[in-house]
């Protein structure tokens, strides 16, 4: 019956969110503060653990080869293919539902809590709407991006990391990460992006915005829109997974 | 004027207002006391939109809220001015931003036109020089003038105010209480105040409901509420024994 309860209110809450905005102008300006808070902040720990991460799949591969047939631009290959298919999307899809998640639902159960939500609400305002479709359309407008930005520092890092210890000549590399490229993997990457992107924020805003009582609830309901959006990556991962390339 | 007639609300199965009526005068400053838990905020909350009520109406300048089409509702709101307990100031924002939002939002005026709206609001509840200050850099009595601002941003025709003076010092309390008399008279606006505060209902009380277990239990105003003859409403203005010792001497 929880469940039920909880769709029923996160498709109640989407219809008062997918409004016409009050006012344009100052859709944009919220628009361009989330894109500020939610993507550019995020760009830092994106391409820290796509570097780190790029390396350790190069490593990790290359150590793996025994076979001498084995042709060494493998390495490269793999760590691309690994980067676009699995860990750009998915694995930044969850660190951003840590980070930008657990921002938006703190940020809305906050403003819940000491009824600046109710302040909108009286002055006439859709609340929902003016604080939520922003957030939205920010992330899914940014998430894209950091997910490319994602794939490309990843495959570098493993060219860095190959480049240091000398396991894999950086020609050979070069030419795995050049090897039998197809975009269409490119564009499953997005649509899963674009997916976890609306999962990330919509689910955040829901938990934030039913946000009732004090500071405690701020947290719990924080810690749900982390859990309930990863474990909605995760399940969309797979369903995606199977629908694109099944 | 606002106008409540047998007003109902209630949370599941308990009953928070019971068959409430009241009567709530233009360019008078309306109280609304009670007890902690006496439904006062929820009878607030219904007025000002935020909560549907079970039964009952609500009229504004004698027009039933739940017979008005919605462009009369959405005008309604936008008359509207609400000072929330906290103040409800937006953390994002500045105060300039803060008292320049609703007009903003509503309004087609150019940024010099809203600025000069934000900074004679300011001025009337004498804070100047706080424009670029976030909320948080704020002591909470001018926290409490910023959103009585950002409330007669719009020359609202109505003013709410929830428990204006809880968490203030009583100097502060009496600057509010004052400032919110004065906007009332000068602007000839209904101003509805929930508090339990005796000072303010001793200073702005030209009508005061008293609310007890969900029902207006008495009416009156500051001239008649010291001697009114009702045991609930005693209980509440005598709470303090420095104030029973002062009234038997």
């Amino acid at each position: 019956m929880k469940i039920l309860y909880l769709i029923g209110n996160y498709g109640l809450l989407m219809k008062q969110v997918f409004r016409k905005p009050c006012n344009r102008n100052m859709f944009w300006k919220q628009f361009m503060y989330e894109v500020d808070v939610l993507g550019i902040d995020s760009l830092g720990i994106t391409a820290f653990i796509s570097i780190f991460m790029g390396a350790v799949i190069a490593i990790q591969t290359a150590s793996n080869i025994d076979n001498p047939l084995t042709p060494s631009y493998l390495v490269g290959y793999t760590t691309r293919e690994s980067m676009i298919l699995e860990f750009a999307p998915t694995m930044i899809g969850l660190i951003l539902a840590g980070k930008v998640g657990s921002r938006i639902a703190s940020e809305i159960g906050t403003m819940r809590v000491t009824e600046q939500i109710d302040a909108l609400d009286v002055m006439g305002v859709n609340s929902a709407s003016y604080l939520i479709l922003p957030k939205i359309s920010a992330c899914l407008i940014i998430n894209p991006f950091l997910v490319t930005l994602s794939m490309i520092l990843g495959t570098f890092g493993g060219w860095l990391a190959m480049t240091v210890t000398g396991m894999v000549p950086s020609d050979q590399y070069i030419s795995g990460i050049r090897y039998s490229f197809q975009l269409y993997n490119v564009f499953y990457a997005i649509v899963k992006t674009l997916v976890f992107a609306f999962i990330i924020s919509t689910i955040s805003a829901t938990q934030g915005y039913n946000t009732s009582g004090g500071a405690l609830e701020v947290g719990r309901a924080s810690t749900k829109a982390v859990v309930y959006s990863s474990i909605l990556i995760i399940l969309f991962n797979l369903i995606l997974t199977q629908l694109l390339l099944g | 004027m606002i106008e409540v007639r047998n007003l109902s609300k209630s949370f599941d199965d308990k009953l928070v207002l019971n068959k409430i009526n009241a009567k709530f005068e233009k360019g008078k400053t309306n109280l609304v006391i009670g007890q902690s838990g006496s439904g006062k905020t929820v009878l607030l909350k219904c007025l000002i939109g935020l909560y549907e009520p079970d039964e009952g109406d609500i009229l504004f300048d004698n027009v039933p809220v739940n017979e008005m089409n919605s462009n009369t509702k959405k005008q309604i709101r936008q008359a509207l001015g609400m000072v929330f307990q906290g103040g409800a100031l937006f953390d994002t924002m500045n105060i300039e931003e803060n008292v320049m939002f609703p007009l903003s939002m509503f309004t087609k005026m150019n940024k010099s036109d809203k600025l000069e709206r934000v900074n004679f609001c300011l001025k009337r509840v004498n804070l100047e020089n706080v424009n670029h200050l976030t909320p948080s850099e704020l002591s909470g009595g001018m926290k409490k003038r910023v959103a009585i601002a950002r409330a007669i941003a719009m020359n609202p025709k109505y003013l709410f105010c929830d428990e204006p003076n809880s968490g203030l010092d009583p100097k502060t309390a009496v600057v509010i209480d004052s400032l919110i008399k004065e906007i009332t008279e000068e602007y000839n606006i209904t101003t509805i105040i929930n508090t339990h505060d005796m000072n303010s209902v001793l200073e702005l009380g030209d009508t005061v409901n008293f609310i007890y277990k969900g029902q207006n239990w008495w009416t009156g105003n500051k001239n008649n509420i010291i001697q009114a003859d009702n045991k609930e409403l005693k209980d509440l203005v005598y709470a303090s024994k420095i104030l029973r010792d002062f009234v038997k001497k």
